[in-house]
């Protein structure tokens, strides 16, 4: 009786740290897809879970990627190609381990940086509710009300922080990009226009034209 | 105190096998990039399991090693574990942090194309289970324990934001500095255009005229 009860309390220790532990149950990663790479992720979910994925490109030439979905059987759920942002929330219909990839394969020669978030079932609550006698206490519920009001304060957050980081990759492309073709040009421009005059000084015999303007 | 460290053990282990996996290559290392807010403490539990649960046995000694390197490539952390466990480091600069996984197993096996699943789950912060795993029994200190993780979490989102405060200077920073190097640019191209004009001119009418062609 004593080995029982001392192996209950560790599962329900086990039960309690799960709930404290907030975001146990998604996973969001950043990661870098190199070009003409394929990346797949795992995960094990059970029957009539309802899972939501969502991903976003973070820097990388047109921002876009492939992203595929399969269950367990290996029928796609959720295909599409070159796209930037994307939200799809299914409900797991068989037991096993689903699959979702991200591939590069259309680029070849950009490096792309891809956010994804899975989450799988429901938050667990804040508050244990084995034992579920009286309702929740004021101070209890306004918990859990700041709790949900935190959760999607960091859920905007970490939108913004992903638009921004797309922002400033353009920019810096931009800068970059600038500073090159403009110095191009100006070599460009240089070189055009002096090779024109030596080439009309080489022709000079035969045209009696007058001298044509710089047009570059 | 044994078992409630056994208790966190199996917590673990739990948490990890339901998280998320993906392949690891033998000697392959795979990065993840993580934006760190500085003063933050990261933890990651991982868990490496052999694609084929039947070679369990077979396999030898599976070793991971964990290499974290901060916006500045400078090496944070440098460890190398057992197949199951945690790491943790403090965050000393804001920025994108790279958190390396490799595989340092040596097998002699025949297949060796084998790969591994890698079980990953990265917590920021330290409102992770931690020190407290025991069973309340006073629904105050339940009250505290939650008011701490809603503490942890506020704190989090200040770290983040004033982060994020930081790089949109950045970004405006860089948006200023192309704004400026385009009108330099232009008025650079455009003064060449007129002096390069006015010389070419000049030289064929020179040249014209001394070949009395004018």
């Amino acid at each position: 009786v004593f080995r029982m009860y001392g192996s209950l309390r560790v599962l329900l220790q086990v039960l309690w740290a799960q709930l404290l532990c907030g975001w146990v149950l998604g996973s969001e990663l950043t990661f870098e897809l190199p070009d003409n790479a394929k990346q797949c992720f795992y995960e094990d979910i059970i029957m009539g879970t309802k899972c939501t994925l969502e991903f976003q490109v973070v820097t990388g030439g047109h921002y876009d990627v492939d992203c595929r979905l399969e269950d367990p059987d290996g029928t796609t759920l959720y295909k599409e190609m070159k796209k930037q942002y994307d939200s799809f929330t299914f409900t797991a219909a068989k037991n096993g381990t689903y699959k979702f990839c991200f591939s590069n394969e259309f680029s070849t020669f950009t490096h792309k940086t891809v956010y994804f978030d899975f989450q799988v079932g429901d938050d667990p609550p804040l508050f244990p509710n084995e034992n579920r006698v009286t309702a929740l206490t004021q101070m209890e519920s306004a918990c859990v009300s700041i709790h949900e009001a935190l959760k999607s304060v960091i859920d905007y957050q970490t939108h913004f922080r992903l638009r921004e980081a797309q922002g400033r990759s353009r920019a810096e492309d931009l800068n970059t990009r600038v500073a090159f073709w403009s110095i191009g040009e100006a070599i460009i421009l240089l070189v055009v226009s002096i090779s024109q005059v030596v080439l009309l000084r080489s022709f000079f015999s035969d045209k009696k034209t007058t001298t044509t303007r710089v047009g570059s | 105190m044994g078992l409630q460290g056994t208790g966190f053990l199996l917590q673990c282990y739990l948490m990890l096998a339901a998280a998320m996996f993906f392949h690891l290559g033998e000697q392959e290392e795979k990065c993840i990039i993580e934006e760190i807010p500085e003063d933050t403490l990261v933890t990651g539990f991982f868990l490496l399991e052999p694609w084929d649960m039947n070679a369990l046995s077979k396999l030898p000694q599976l070793g991971l090693t964990v290499t974290v390197k901060d916006s500045n490539s400078e090496i944070v952390l440098s460890k190398r574990y057992g197949k199951f466990g945690k790491f943790t480091f403090t965050a000393h600069t804001s920025g994108q942090h790279l958190l390396c996984f490799k595989t340092n197993s040596t097998s002699f096996s025949v297949f060796a194309r084998e790969r591994l699943k890698l079980h990953l789950d990265v917590q920021m912060g330290e409102f992770t289970v931690g020190h407290n795993t025991d069973r309340t029994k006073d629904s105050m200190e339940a009250l505290e324990n939650s008011l701490r993780h809603l503490t942890e979490q506020m704190i989090h989102i200040t770290r983040q934001q004033e982060f994020q405060r930081e790089k949109e200077e950045v970004f405006r920073q860089i948006s200023e500095n192309t704004n400026s190097k385009v009108l330099w640019w232009a008025t650079v191209q455009t003064s060449i255009l007129l002096v390069v004009g006015f010389w070419q001119m000049k030289r064929l009418k020179d040249f014209f005229i001394e070949k009395k062609l004018v």
